[in-house]
């Protein structure tokens, strides 16, 4: 078994378990923890599957930025509230075993479809990770899609100007109080 | 080399695990953690994907998802704490003002 067959057998039922476990935890940190445990490794899977800069980019950015973001709003949110996992909806338990088969189905048809593809075990780094990942990524992100590039860089300002923008705090004694007192 | 369909397969599993998340759970915060997985997923995908046809295209993809996933979780948990504010409460089932 080549290596990066083990690396996939040994993280991938982490990463479900991991996935799983998330689903079914009360607390709201304990999911947080776990979904860390899943994005560092689906970083593993982005190593093997070719792509370091991925790898890196996931840490930081998902492992890093984005879960620090989850567990600042469930710390200010207040960690001690549990939600129960009882379903509320009546029949929906078996028509969803039923959508859930027809969609099991669909996923191994599609599978089995695909085993059709199997190419042959040519080495990726030699034909497109040519002088490193991050080189053969930037010369396609900032040639072919360096429009899309900008557009998603002015796409984070707005995100993070709404997000300010939402999340103040109206000052009702300033403001409306200042209003009233020219009306 | 990972053959494809064990990638696809897997990835399946996870986008399964997020769709359950996003459907069951009334915690608008795991709601969001749910929505992160699928989108983790799809990158899964487009990964295996630029692997299997020898084109950086889909790690470029993948590269804009996590771009767009960062501006998505600051909108939406930013939404979460105004909820929060308002209504006491990040339940999803007792925000039903729009519900007719």
């Amino acid at each position: 078994m080549a290596p990066d067959q083990i690396v996939f057998w040994v993280f991938a039922p982490v990463s479900v378990g991991s996935a799983v476990a998330m689903l079914f935890q009360r607390n709201a940190i304990h999911a947080a923890l776990f979904l860390i445990v899943n994005f560092f490794t689906l970083a593993v899977f982005y190593l093997v599957l070719g792509a370091p800069f991925l790898f890196a980019v996931q840490i930081i950015v998902y492992a890093g930025a984005i879960m620090v973001l989850f567990l600042f709003v469930i710390m200010l949110l207040g960690v001690d509230r549990e939600e129960s996992l009882v379903e509320r909806l009546r029949g929906q338990r078996p028509l969803a075993i039923v959508l859930g088969l027809g969609l099991a189905a669909e996923i191994f048809v599609t599978a089995r479809a695909s085993l059709g593809l199997a190419r042959g075990p040519a080495n990726f780094d030699e034909t497109v990770n040519v002088g490193g990942n991050a080189q053969a990524l930037s010369h396609v992100l900032f040639r072919d899609y360096f429009l899309p590039f900008e557009v998603t860089s002015i796409l984070l300002i707005v995100a993070a100007i709404a997000a300010m923008v939402l999340a103040q705090r109206r000052e009702r004694t300033t403001v409306e109080a200042a209003g009233e007192a020219e009306v | 080399m990972i053959r494809l369909p064990l990638v696809l397969f897997f990835s399946a599993v996870l986008f399964s695990t997020g769709v359950y998340g996003v459907l069951a759970r009334r915690n608008a915060v795991l709601v969001l953690m749910s929505i992160e997985l699928m989108l983790n997923a799809v990158n899964v995908n487009l990964v295996a994907f630029s692997q299997f046809w020898h084109d950086i295209t889909g790690q470029v993809f993948a590269l804009f998802v996590i771009a767009v996933a960062a501006a998505e979780v600051g909108i939406g948990l930013a939404i979460v704490i105004l909820i929060y504010r308002n209504r006491e409460t990040i339940n999803v089932d007792e925000v039903n003002l729009l519900k007719w």
